[in-house]
């Protein structure tokens, strides 16, 4: 197994004339479970879309050697397709053997058993948070990039993502996950290092 | 081969489920045939079919980003897809067969609509299959350029309605010159060239256009 999933060194990253960080450097092996903290505007999102490679640092470099699973403030799921169907197009673009029992499986596991032949649009928000958590469980990723994962979650989806990161940590995944709510909370979801931004 | 048709399947479920954005530019082509015929009488040259078809192109093309790039499936594209050039071609295949190639198939009709006869017809549906796929590869390319901003519209009409052109004048021409019976192979040849450049270089334009369009 490689000693390491991810290596960013000195990245640095600005809004127009404001630095957002610098100098910042993180090494991501398997197991970790890294927490981004900082207030709004402090560049949690800008880092972590760093990390996955949608947005180019402006000094430094980000060297990934695993794939990584990324869910974001955007949904990345289409309305017009049920939730199996919008796994089935990831599973097909991310390269991941996954039938669709496999698929269904995975919907089953984030709570979505009923609702996967319903399109996406007549989903609730947290329902459709859950298709996009479901992501996570499609295919052996090992590093998991979360931004804000507890967005429109109920308390039962809080302890799933919980189990969801114990279970993924304690097999050789990582994740990197920004938040400013206490992830903590969530039984076994407690953050071996935490990066804070903004200060 | 498995990311074209994984792209290629998805965008036509999803056309489908929403028919009636897909069959907008469609409409417009018939639409503005019928008022052209009614206004313009019944002699006019096949070009006038070839700038209806690059206009219901471009009202085509302007959006086959923006619900991607709102609902974030487009981030997730450019992080998974590897390489992105067949994903692209997926998705813009999908488009075409969707705007480009009904059009291609109706312009039989605007032809005897618009231009009074049925010579040359052969040659206007085959510049049309040649040449409507090397419209909507070049329009992705400044759709793909302003997803971000939010605005295409016009604004990807000027983008890219000089690098029409080319494509207009040979489609056209050859359409014309077949109505008279003259020789159209110079012609086909320049716009098959036209479409081969097309299908190699603008796939990796759009993926770089894209993969900026993220950035912010």
């Amino acid at each position: 197994m490689q000693d390491h999933l991810l290596v960013a060194e000195a990245i640095r990253c600005s809004v127009g004339d404001r630095v957002l960080f610098s100098e910042l450097s993180l090494v991501v092996r398997p197991g970790d479970r890294v927490e981004i903290r900082g207030p709004n505007g402090s560049g949690k999102s800008t880092l972590l879309r760093c990390l996955v490679g949608l947005h180019e640092p402006d000094s430094g470099a980000v060297d990934r050697t695993a794939d990584g699973v990324y869910v974001g403030h955007r949904s990345g799921i289409c309305g017009r397709m049920t939730p199996i169907e919008n796994l089935r197009w990831f599973a097909g673009i991310a390269n991941a053997s996954a039938n669709d029992e496999s698929l269904a499986t995975a919907l089953i596991r984030v709570g979505l058993g009923p609702a996967r032949h319903e399109l996406c649009d007549s989903l609730s928000a947290g329902q459709q948070r859950r298709v996009s958590l479901a992501r996570l469980l499609v295919g052996p990723t090992p590093l998991w990039i979360l931004d804000e994962p507890l967005t429109a979650l109920d308390d039962d989806g809080r302890d799933l993502l919980g189990d969801l990161l114990a279970a993924h940590c304690s097999t050789g995944g990582a994740a990197v996950c920004a938040t400013h709510q206490v992830l903590s909370a969530a039984p076994g979801a407690r953050a071996t290092r935490t990066v804070a931004l903004g200060t | 081969m498995r990311l074209f048709v994984a792209q290629f399947r998805r965008d036509l479920l999803v056309a489908v489920r929403s028919r009636s954005d897909a069959a907008n530019p469609l409409v417009f082509f018939v639409l503005a045939t019928v008022l052209l015929g009614l206004g313009g009488g019944a002699n006019l040259a096949p070009g006038a079919i070839w700038v209806l078809a690059l206009f219901a192109n471009v009202l085509a093309v302007e959006g086959v980003f923006r619900r991607d790039h709102d609902d974030g499936t487009l981030e997730q594209l450019l992080i998974h897809a590897q390489p992105l050039f067949p994903a692209v071609m997926g998705k813009l295949a999908a488009h075409w067969a969707l705007s480009g190639a009904p059009v291609a198939v109706l312009s039989p009709v605007a032809a005897i609509m618009l231009t009074g006869t049925t010579s040359g017809i052969g040659v206007l549906v085959l510049t049309l299959c040649i040449g409507t796929p090397a419209l909507t590869l070049l329009g992705a390319i400044g759709s793909a350029l302003t997803v971000a901003t939010g605005r295409g519209g016009l604004l990807v009409a000027i983008l890219v309605l000089p690098f029409y052109v080319p494509v207009l004048i040979f489609g056209a021409s050859a359409s014309t010159a077949a109505v008279s019976g003259d020789p159209v192979a110079f012609q086909l040849l320049a716009l098959s060239a036209l479409l081969a450049g097309c299908l190699t270089a603008a796939p990796f334009a759009v993926g770089k256009a894209l993969a900026i369009s993220q950035e912010y």
